[in-house]
């Protein structure tokens, strides 16, 4: 694979590392990766004891599936279990817990929940089944808003009648924000969403060094991104400087999709206020499905139970969402919950923190870098 | 155990590290009502349904074991390996092969990495109402093919036929029995610190090629099933490296689950290396975009094998001998910490863990 090959070199890893510990000296850093996507890079590369033990990376709230709050997997598995309904989700949120497990146990139990890797391939399903209703749970940042618009679009051109969104969207500059006046973390600075940028552009984050002071690099995903990103944040703290810089601009333009962003102005509008899960309302967070595309917007079309639940009191992915605690801190982790049975969202996404530290990252730092160095255990 | 609040963080962080592997260890508790996908998906769930409901109910000896096929020694003192395997596999045709060969390879191979030589296999067909015979033909005729090619003949069988939507085209069973020659013994309890892991070719291409046959992904690449007979390149291996010390073919859950079996079951940690993973480019670039970690994608003709240090070089060549382990190379080896746990090293000399699959993306895969 050429295309990722040249980020993944050891040789410019070993000199970005050792550029970045010379950098940092014996200070003590803390950056935030917003990003989930981040985060996994981050352990299933191993990065994390890559990095002098002085640089923290704190994992954020950008993963999709995690911040939907319990209420809302209810709702959806209320809808999947509708007579003569097909519902249609991305497969990570199959395995999301409710208060009433699954929507795999709803699927275990009868009801016809499908997945799909694109909303419109969900439209494809409501196609082909004139006679059922197929809703599409959507979720996700910026990143993925546009397919899900651009799907609504198509429906509305099709005259589809039997299709509807039930529309979690989220932005991402809110909880940032919500991160930043929260007093319990001390941050030296952010990695900044890479994929999210791609449509929002960078402008959006220039409140983090205007009005917080702080650096913010928005960062690619393959693990010399990560590097260099953290490289780039430590030379603006050095030379005192704080703005957004743009490490992924082979992908990301300042100005993002303006095509995107015109379609999301037209199929959606923000919500008044939105239930994250561990970080409670949010006032405009979240987009729901404008009222031009009403046809479409299943919280219209049903009269969802839309009951607010409270998280398990045992779970703490709130504090691990804002970074205040690392996912091995909180009281479950590892034992009452896993990957395979997740009593919090954080263990269920490939990019929830908790999960990618379970499945990667669950090693001790010296023998992970008595392994890494090949000490002991020779191929 | 309990975790000391006042220790220093990197302190409770081990300590935390410590108790997760002992809840690791524990028997995994059947928690579930109805049976899920996760129950048939190789994970965790799939070890709980096995213990609490089959263990449970037929429990012996030779079952206890839980190995790919049980070993069974007959009173004239000779030993048989017998093993059994279903194939629900969707498309029923794919790239590179086909239920016929799964169903064939797959019992076949099970024998051999039981370090037996396989010999007979039975056929059972569940059919849905409505499948055309010259399908059904083109597939018998296949399975003889790959059986000839096997060097098995298939004795015995059985014909069902369900109504319409009962079932989805066509099921196939099949079961079979090995000799194992005199002295051989296989076992995880016979690996030790410092032995070496070897894979017997390029992963991953099975898994892909079935889900890319699917057409549900817009995303076409040219890659075919590794479906293959393995008794050659097992006795190949055991005859290079008299020692080899277990064996195991990597099918669903893929070369990361078996060697979390290996982990477990020897209790020893497991150290692969990422930069001698084999994998095709196309494979790799096509698990890139789905998001999809190749080292847990199944196979149908890959298989893993430990040996002593000392026999490695010979194994490996071997097995490179012959086409199909043309590609045969060491992977990792065996340590004594951390016990229990398949650790990567990555090629940035970082190190992450390779934990038992959670959750099988790749459902009806064989």
């Amino acid at each position: 694979m050429k295309f990722v090959d040249e980020f993944r070199d050891p040789a410019a890893a070993r000199a970005l590392v050792r550029a970045i510990t010379d950098l940092a000296g014996d200070n003590e850093y803390k950056f935030m990766e917003v990003c989930g996507g981040h985060t996994h890079t981050i352990y299933r590369h191993g990065l994390e004891h890559i990095l002098p033990p002085n640089i923290e990376l704190v994992h954020g709230p950008g993963c999709p599936v995690c911040v939907i709050p319990m209420g809302r997997v209810d709702d959806a598995m209320w809808l999947a279990e509708q007579p003569d309904v097909i519902f249609t989700t991305f497969g990570d949120m199959m395995r999301v817990p409710g208060s009433r497990g699954s929507l795999l146990d709803a699927k275990a139990r009868g009801a016809d929940v499908r997945f799909v890797y694109s909303p419109l391939d969900a439209l494809k399903v409501a196609v082909e089944n004139p006679d059922k209703h197929v809703v599409f749970f959507a979720v996700g940042f910026e990143t993925t808003a546009p397919s899900t618009a651009v799907t609504l679009v198509r429906a509305k051109a099709l005259g589809v009648t039997n299709f509807s969104v039930f529309c979690n969207h989220v932005t991402i500059v809110p909880p940032i924000k919500a991160i930043l006046e929260s007093p319990d973390l001390r941050l030296s600075g952010f990695l900044g969403p890479g994929h999210v940028s791609t449509v929002v552009g960078t402008a959006p984050y220039r409140f983090v060094p205007e009005v917080y002071g702080l650096p913010i690099v928005v960062a690619g995903f393959e693990p010399l991104d990560i590097l260099a990103s953290v490289h780039m944040l430590l030379r603006q703290i050095r030379d005192g400087r704080a703005e957004v810089e743009n490490q992924y601009s082979r992908v990301v333009r300042d100005e993002g999709n303006v095509a995107a962003l015109k379609l999301l102005g037209e199929t959606m509008e923000l919500r008044p206020h939105f239930e994250w899960r561990g970080l409670g309302f949010i006032s405009q967070s979240a987009l729901k499905v404008a009222t031009a595309f009403a046809d479409f917007d299943a919280e219209e079309r049903f009269s969802m139970p839309g009951i607010r639940v409270a998280d398990p009191k045992a779970c703490q992915c709130g504090e691990v969402l804002k970074g205040v605690l690392k996912p091995w801190e909180c009281k479950v982790f590892g034992t009452a919950c896993t990957p395979e049975t997740p009593i919090g969202t954080c263990m269920v996404s490939p990019e929830g923190a908790c999960a990618a530290y379970y499945n990667f990252g669950r090693l001790h730092r010296e023998t992970a870098i008595l392994v890494g160095q090949g000490q002991g255990a020779d191929a | 155990m309990k975790i000391d609040e006042t220790a220093p963080r990197a302190e409770r962080e081990s300590q935390m590290l410590l108790k997760i592997e002992d809840f690791r260890q524990r028997r995994p508790r059947l928690i579930d009502e109805v049976v899920t996908m996760a129950h048939g998906a190789g994970g965790k769930s799939s070890a709980a349904l096995t213990d609490h409901v089959f263990v449970e109910a037929f429990r012996n000896r030779e079952l206890e074991q839980l190995g790919d096929g049980a070993v069974l020694t007959l009173p004239s003192g000779e030993r048989l390996a017998f093993s059994t395997d279903s194939f629900v596999v969707q498309p029923i045709e794919f790239p590179g092969g086909s239920i016929a060969e799964l169903a064939v390879h797959g019992t076949v191979n099970d024998l051999a990495v039981s370090g037996a030589r396989p010999q007979w296999l039975s056929a059972a067909f569940v059919i849905e109402e409505g499948f055309s015979i010259d399908k059904l033909k083109e597939i018998a005729n296949r399975m003889r093919d790959a059986a000839k090619a096997a060097g098995v003949t298939i004795v015995t069988g059985d014909t069902k036929v369900v109504a319409r939507g009962a079932a989805d085209g066509l099921y196939i069973n099949t079961a079979g029995v090995g000799l194992i020659p005199e002295g051989r013994v296989l076992g995880a309890g016979l690996v030790q610190p410092g032995d070496k892991i070897i894979v017997s070719g390029q992963i991953a291409a099975h898994g892909m090629a079935v889900m890319l046959a699917r057409g549900d992904l817009a995303l076409e690449a040219d890659i075919k099933s590794d479906t293959a007979p393995l008794h050659v390149l097992c006795e190949a291996v055991q005859a290079a490296a008299p020692d080899t010390r277990w064996m195991r073919d990597a099918t669903r859950g893929g070369l990361g689950t078996v060697c979390n079996e290996l982990a477990q079951t020897s209790g020893l940690g497991v150290i692969l290396d990422e930069r001698l993973l084999p994998v095709d480019a196309t494979v790799l670039g096509a698990c890139d975009m789905l998001g999809i970690d190749p080292i847990y994608v199944a196979n149908e003709g890959r298989f893993v094998a430990v040996v002593p240090a000392d026999q490695t070089e010979a194994a490996v060549a071997a097995l490179r001998s012959h086409d199909e382990g043309a590609e045969a190379t060491v992977i990792g080896e065996l340590v004594a910490e951390p016990a229990g746990i398949v650790a990567l090293r990555t090629p940035f000399g970082g190190t992450r863990i390779v934990d038992m699959l959670v959750g099988d993306p790749l459902p009806r895969i064989c």
